[in-house]
């Protein structure tokens, strides 16, 4: 029975000559543009300097913040205001001051004061300038008091903490290789959720839905056989993404492959099982459609894919913790660039395992075969 | 005119008597712009930590306190079990391990020198490299208050002041982002599938073979809609000036202005997609999946566009949402007039004209 269930399904989704289309155009085309866009790497920002003092140190200090690398000058401006235009122009990112009588201030020991403006419209992009901003006028700082204070006397007061860092799984700060695993996980979701979320409204609106329901096949072998295709097909997806992964970034799981298909296995029931039970609820697929968008972009943006789940308000971590995609999500980076094994995720195995069984069990209870 | 009217009429009882259909549409946004305006900000905060030292001391007490006290960072656990270094990485229960060496305390008293390794766990570049900076940077202060300022006077302070956002809320920058992206999803699925529907049914022959022109009955479907956009934009912008509390800082009349062009150009796009796609699986598919990747990541909206490299930059350039977004954060979040967003005006209504003007030379009087 279940046989020729799913060579129904198989054939269905065939024939409809989109699919095979999408299913590997998609990928292609969301991993070889995409990872290239998620970056926050910041080298150029466009800084404008409004300098009131005219002094050596003003000057050094200058030199000093443009052979960083970080900044590049758009305009010496003359005042604060002139500046602020400039910003408003979109020319700078960020305003830097110098106070008039800067470097007598500091050289008297009197401690001055600059300061930094940065266009916060772009929260991220301001706070990354800010930093490296700082970073840079602390250096310069020390090299004056270096300068200024006797050098036997400096080296005996100042007690020194040296602090070594050291970035661990990805020693090369790339972040294509951070976000290339979760767009897999991205185009598995909605793939195998979108699809299933509309099949069954699908056969409702094409009349198919009554030959099966008057048909003495049982509910959850219906339900299965719709499954078994997208599982299927989720299977061949990741294979394809992990080989464009490779091919192109070079990325390989630092984990094992069977960690993942595991994963995967769980993963894959539990969305298309959420799909179903859309399915099972909408009236046309209009509605499907609408719902399983709601659906998933909150799943995206709740994910951790953009934006990190520690930053979010308290509220928002519990929707997260209850989100598959974000669980997968963390599953996919961690075998592929910490190499974790099952033990190290028994968390996330147990969450999907929960999700999968919840959601199914749901879909099977929630499908009837008589219209109310 | 008169025809037109009547064409119109019918539309609207069409998507009006579907009562279900017109809850989810309204309220999708409502709920996704309260939920994201929220939820998103990509500010580092709470990142988890383990401290180790073979024996904490004072000093090395007082930096992890400190790193504790600060919004950036939470202790989870101090330990001496050099094991739990690599461990808390691994099983993912820490982000960044601070490691004092043996003696710190002693050594910072009596040679004035100590260490402090700091291990990221960098799969996540971006967030690893700003939550060790903000790490130096507190452990930094430490040691500059240990000196006192009393014996260091050549002091340079740097004063932050952020501009259009001094308190760095998290709403600011992801409101016109989200605004923009809830706009152009919803309008060109409900144009594309709403379209190819009937193709699909076979209503759409019996428009056809009417003596209206095509233009006509592309109009009267996109009116509605448009109608149902604009409650859209005008529940978003409510929502996020009194729940959000992001402040719309410049005219609201170029805001609107420029939103309902905005949304004339999203409805447009659903028009050409729905030429183009024969099935609703189709439409859905591009409207909704196709569309929604590129406006996510290439728009600005999360990732600045200047960081991208040139080559995404230029594609960027065809994306609606990425001028909308542009515009909205100069007239909602800078306060700046309409002769700073002429440019992002001026290439929307090229866009509309051309997805226009694409779609109704698509469009076929019959269906094959």
């Amino acid at each position: 029975m279940l046989a020729y269930l799913l060579r129904k399904e198989f054939k269905q989704l065939f024939r409809n000559s989109f699919i095979p289309k999408m299913l590997f155009g998609f990928p292609l085309m969301v991993l070889l543009v995409l990872p290239w866009a998620a970056s926050y790497d910041i080298n150029n920002m466009n800084l404008s300097i409004v300098d009131h003092d005219h002094s050596t140190y003003s000057r050094q200090l200058t030199e000093k913040i443009l052979s960083s690398g970080y900044f590049r000058l758009t305009n010496n401006a003359t005042s604060f205001k002139e500046a602020l235009k400039s910003i408003e122009q979109k020319e700078s990112d960020l305003i830097l001051e110098i106070p008039p009588h800067f470097e007598k201030d500091l050289i008297t020991g009197q401690g001055t004061k600059l300061m930094i403006a940065p266009n916060a419209v772009n929260g991220m992009k301001a706070g990354i300038g800010m930093t490296y901003l700082s970073r840079i006028i602390g250096d310069f700082n020390a090299e004056i008091v270096n300068e200024l204070v006797p050098a036997n006397r400096s080296q005996t007061a100042m007690p020194r903490i040296q602090i070594d860092s050291q970035f661990k799984f990805n020693p090369r700060l790339n972040y294509r290789v951070y976000m290339v695993p979760a767009l897999i996980v991205l185009i598995l979701t909605l793939i195998c959720g979108f699809l299933p979320g509309v099949s069954i409204v699908l056969e409702k609106e094409i009349g198919t839905m009554e030959q099966i329901n008057v048909s003495p096949v049982n509910k959850a072998l219906f339900l299965l056989a719709k499954l078994i295709p997208f599982w299927v097909i989720g299977f061949v997806i990741l294979t394809f993404g992990e080989f464009i992964a490779w091919a192109v970034y070079g990325l390989v799981p630092a984990g094992h492959y069977y960690t993942i298909y595991l994963f995967a296995t769980i993963y894959i029931i539990t969305v298309s099982g959420l799909g179903l039970i859309i399915s099972n609820y909408a009236q046309t697929m209009q509605q499907a459609m609408f719902i399983v968008f709601f659906f998933m972009l909150i799943f995206i943006m709740l994910s951790g894919l953009y934006t990190p789940i520690e930053s979010m308000p308290d509220w928002a971590q519990w929707i997260a913790a209850f989100n598959p995609l974000k669980h997968f999500m963390v599953v996919m980076r961690s075998v592929f660039l910490k190499g974790s094994g099952l033990a190290d995720l028994t968390k996330e195995i147990w969450a999907l395992l929960g999700f999968a069984v919840f959601f199914n069990s749901w879909a099977i209870f929630s499908y009837r075969k008589v219209d109310k | 005119m008169k025809q037109l009217l009547s064409f119109i009429r019918k539309e609207f009882y069409h998507i009006f008597r579907d009562k279900t259909t017109m809850m989810i549409l309204l309220g999708i946004p409502i709920i996704q712009m309260v939920l994201f305006g929220f939820a998103l900000t990509t500010e580092v905060k709470n990142t988890h930590i383990v401290a180790y030292a073979p024996a904490f001391d004072e000093a090395s007490n007082r930096i992890v306190d400190r790193l504790d006290n600060s919004t950036f960072f939470d202790v989870v656990e101090r330990t001496t079990n050099p094991n739990a270094i690599e461990q808390s990485l691994q099983k993912g229960e820490a982000k960044l391990v601070v490691v004092f060496e043996p003696y710190f305390g002693d050594n910072l008293r009596h040679d004035g020198k100590a260490r402090v390794q700091l291990i990221a766990d960098a799969t996540d570049a971006n967030a690893a490299t700003t939550f060790t900076f903000y790490a130096q940077t507190i452990i930094t202060n430490y040691q500059r208050d240990l000196m006192g300022t009393t014996q260091n006077p050549y002091i340079i302070t740097p004063e932050v002041k952020m501009l259009y956002n001094p308190q760095m809320i998290g709403a600011y920058n992801f409101v016109p982002g989200v605004l923009g992206m809830i706009i152009i999803l919803i309008c060109a699925m409900m144009t594309s599938i709403a379209i190819v529907r009937e193709k699909e049914k076979g209503t759409m022959e019996i428009l056809l073979v009417s003596p209206m022109k095509p233009i006509y009955s592309i109009l009267s479907k996109i009116t509605p809609y448009f109608v149902l956009s604009c409650v859209n934009f005008a529940s978003i912008i409510l929502l996020s000036v009194f729940v959000l509390k992001v402040p719309i800082t410049g005219s609201f009349a170029t805001l609107t202005f420029i939103s309902l062009l905005y949304i004339f150009v999203s409805l447009a796009l659903g028009l050409l997609i729905s030429t183009v796609a024969k099935t609703q699986l189709a439409a859905m598919f591009m409207s909704a999946i196709g569309l929604m990747m590129p406006v996510m990541l290439l728009s600005g909206m999360i990732f600045p566009v200047e960081s991208m490299p040139l080559w995404l930059q230029i594609i960027s350039n065809v994306i609606p949402a990425r001028w909308y977004i542009e515009a909205v954060k100069s007239i909602m979040i800078q306060g700046l007039g309409f002769m700073a967003v002429w440019k992002e005006t001026t290439i929307l209504a090229a866009m509309a004209i051309v997805l226009i003007a694409v779609s109704i030379k698509n469009f076929k009087s019959r269906l094959e």
